[in-house]
């Protein structure tokens, strides 16, 4: 076995070199990616090894990026886009929701474009406007994109890998304020199937699903809860769409109670959408309404006053005590 | 509301035939149009023929109800012929919605094509037989996948020296128009083509009317004028005639062949006919503006060609019209027979990979719809 620790950041650059290396359709493209290695620095070095027309410090427009990687992918090539910031991704959201989404439906099926589009997201790193958004939602609702959330560095390491090699077009959303997370990141064992839920802690009392920047804080607040006497179980989605709900449907058939947590808006967010599924899939398993912890229905706010906003595990343990005291 | 076409800031239109038939020599473009003899033109004349026969069989077939839309080209099938022909099949071509003519140059079945628009299918044929790509409906979001292709195109040719790019190089025609000249990803999509030299001619078919609205609300130059601020050439062309745009066409294909980057073609042509089968134009254009142009009807005029210098007889344009006739034919009979999709084949389309919400729901719907399966009545089909 061969273990290396690495930051998350760094598992998804050791991630696209193996993307790079193995598959010679494969490239990059996207602003500052190049020279620079990103704004996170996510492909440093990448130019180095398979030079510029393999890591493409593309013009300065998000539309063309990703319209570009369309093209290309039609032409037979694996693109694997960046869009800088999670704000960012917007310019670029009718090429994502009207042509890289369709392209398979509107072709009968002969062809699609396996375009991958990595956007670092969320919030927690005291920046300004457009740069700590949760748009995930927004593209779930899609049909024909898949959604990958990565929360540790093994998980990105191969996530990245299993997202270029899928045939149909992947957001991979990057918890950019778990860039600098160091983990164990196992090179020669794949992680699991990329659109499989884990159970990341087994609990016996109740559930709480996350994906993504927020997974330190479930795990935190239900080591918090067990001072209390309470067994909670901690479920890391990976993929938000497709959403395994056989995994959550189970450890609530086992917990009774559920809690949603995520950084986006709680209204219209996925937590919405699991509470409605596992309210049809396990009704009689609940000893409470299932409760969600997301963001507030404003825009993302000023960096001075959103720990306030995000989820945290004071949020988490409030709902809880809620789940417990219904 | 009169329109006015802008006059060119620093370039004549290039025209090759006059609309009143005659052969104009040019010292650049002549050398484009070598090879074009009777029998080319001959063809030209058969193409646009045949593509307005089907413009009007399929804006029938709308009227019928067979169709729940029809974009007729009418007026604009020179620029379609002429570009189109200036391909090879090896070049990839990225069509809006209306390049019904484009198709013919490219062999797409014509009954095919009207798939998308009697609500069978979003694509309509496969763009991977003749390199003409699917219709993209939103308008210019094909323009930067034209780019893309074209970069890969790069990709695939590199370290090819100059006589194999000349022989074997691939080209890709972006078509647009000059509504769509305003959307922001054609901007983008030349910007990237400029920066990676790429291999793409950008073709616009400026028909004068983005729907209701004149050219001159889009732009206040030339739209050909606007490559220079990209940094690669403009031209303007009659877009009703066929053999100067084949002959700009050829050259801007040939450079991109090169390596020498993309070129804009703007091509001057009017849009004879409405927007779409739902469109007005006489609540917002002139008769009289319409009048001017029907004396500039790509069709009349290269007919006038044929029949002055003794390139074509009578019999010849009596076959086309037979054949044209014939194709109709075809067409609706082929078209009124295409059998009703299943809702259950859209299921399979969405992903390649297996998905979990896809198998779920398409399950419930096999049987919630199985549940009819005993009480149809009245002949009512489910």
């Amino acid at each position: 076995m061969s273990t290396t620790t690495m930051t998350l950041a760094k598992a998804i650059t050791a991630g696209l070199d193996k993307v790079l290396a193995t598959n010679p359709k494969s490239l990059l493209i996207g602003e500052d990616i190049g020279r620079l290695g990103g704004v996170y620095r996510v492909t440093d070095g990448l130019i180095d090894t398979y030079g510029p027309d393999r890591v493409v410090d593309s013009p300065l427009g998000e539309a063309g990026i990703i319209g570009t990687s369309i093209g290309m992918a039609i032409r037979g090539y694996s693109p694997i886009a960046e869009i800088q910031f999670d704000g960012f991704v917007f310019p670029a959201f009718n090429q994502i929701t009207t042509q890289l989404a369709k392209m398979r439906a509107r072709s009968e099926g002969r062809f699609g474009a396996p375009v991958v589009i990595r956007i670092p997201y969320g919030g927690g790193i005291g920046s300004i406007e457009h740069h700590s958004e949760s748009p995930e939602a927004l593209f779930a609702h899609t049909a024909g994109l898949r959604i990958m959330a990565p929360s540790n560095a093994h998980d990105a390491y191969w996530m990245i890998q299993q997202a270029a090699a899928c045939q149909d077009p992947v957001i991979f959303f990057e918890p950019k304020r778990r860039y600098w997370l160091k983990g164990e990141v196992d090179t020669e064992n794949p992680a699991a199937d990329a659109f499989k839920a884990q159970v990341i802690r087994p609990g016996e009392d109740a559930t709480i699903v996350t994906y993504g920047p927020l997974v330190p804080v479930a795990l935190a607040a239900a080591e918090a809860a067990r001072e209390d006497g309470r067994s909670v179980e901690v479920i890391d989605l990976r993929s938000v769409s497709p959403i395994d709900f056989d995994t959550i449907t189970d450890s609530v058939e086992k917990t009774g109670r559920l809690i949603v947590t995520h950084e986006a808006p709680t209204f219209g967010g996925l937590g919405g959408e699991i509470a409605a599924r596992i309210s049809e899939r396990a009704f009689l398993s609940l000893e409470a309404p299932v409760i969600r912890v997301g963001g507030f229905h404003m825009p993302y706010p000023v960096a001075k006053v959103e720990e306030q906003y995000l989820p945290d595990i004071d949020k988490v343990l409030e709902a809880l005590d809620r789940s417990f005291a219904y | 509301m009169t329109n006015t076409v802008h006059e060119p800031s620093g370039q004549a239109l290039i025209q090759l035939l006059t609309p009143e038939g005659e052969r104009r020599s040019h010292a650049e473009y002549d050398s484009y149009i070598q090879d074009v003899d009777a029998e080319m033109l001959r063809g030209f004349y058969r193409d646009m023929a045949l593509t307005r026969r089907f413009d009007q069989e399929a804006t029938a077939l709308q009227r019928q109800g067979q169709l729940a839309l029809w974009v007729p080209l009418r007026g604009q099938e020179a620029a379609q012929i002429g570009s189109g022909r200036a391909t090879r099949p090896s070049d990839y071509i990225f069509p809006t919605y209306r390049e019904h003519g484009v198709a013919l140059t490219r062999n797409v079945d014509f009954p095919q094509m009207l798939r998308i628009f009697r609500g069978i299918s979003n694509g309509g044929w496969d763009p991977r037989e003749n390199n003409f790509h699917m219709y993209t409906m939103v308008l210019a979001a094909q323009m930067p996948h034209a780019t893309g292709y074209a970069m890969g195109i790069q990709r695939d040719q590199a370290g090819w020296d100059a006589e194999r790019l000349e022989k074997d190089g691939e080209a890709v025609v972006a078509y647009f128009g000059d509504g769509s000249s305003t959307e922001g990803e054609v901007h983008e999509s030349m910007v990237f083509a400029a920066s990676f030299n790429s291999p793409v001619v950008f073709f616009c078919q400026n028909n004068q009317w983005a729907i209701s609205v004149p050219f001159s609300v889009q732009s206040k130059v030339p739209l050909a004028d606007r490559a220079a601020g990209y940094g690669f050439p403009g031209i303007r062309v009659d877009g009703n005639d066929v053999v100067a745009v084949l002959a700009v066409t050829r050259w801007a294909l040939e450079r991109a062949r090169r390596g020498e980057g993309p070129v804009l073609i703007e091509a001057i042509t009017y849009r004879m006919s409405a927007h779409t089968t739902a469109d007005d134009p006489t609540k917002y254009r002139l008769g009289a503006d319409e009048e001017a142009w029907v004396g500039r009807d790509p069709l009349a005029r290269l007919e006038k060609h044929l029949r002055d210098n003794d390139l074509a007889d009578e019999l010849f344009f009596k076959q086309v019209a037979v054949d044209g006739d014939e194709m109709a034919t075809r067409v609706r009979v082929e078209a009124m027979a295409f059998p009703d999709p299943e809702l259950a084949q859209s299921f399979a389309n969405v992903y390649a990979e297996a998905h979990p919400l896809i198998q779920e729901e398409l399950k419930w719907h096999l049987e919630y719809e199985a549940g009819f399966a005993d009480t149809t009545e009245e002949g009512a089909t489910r």
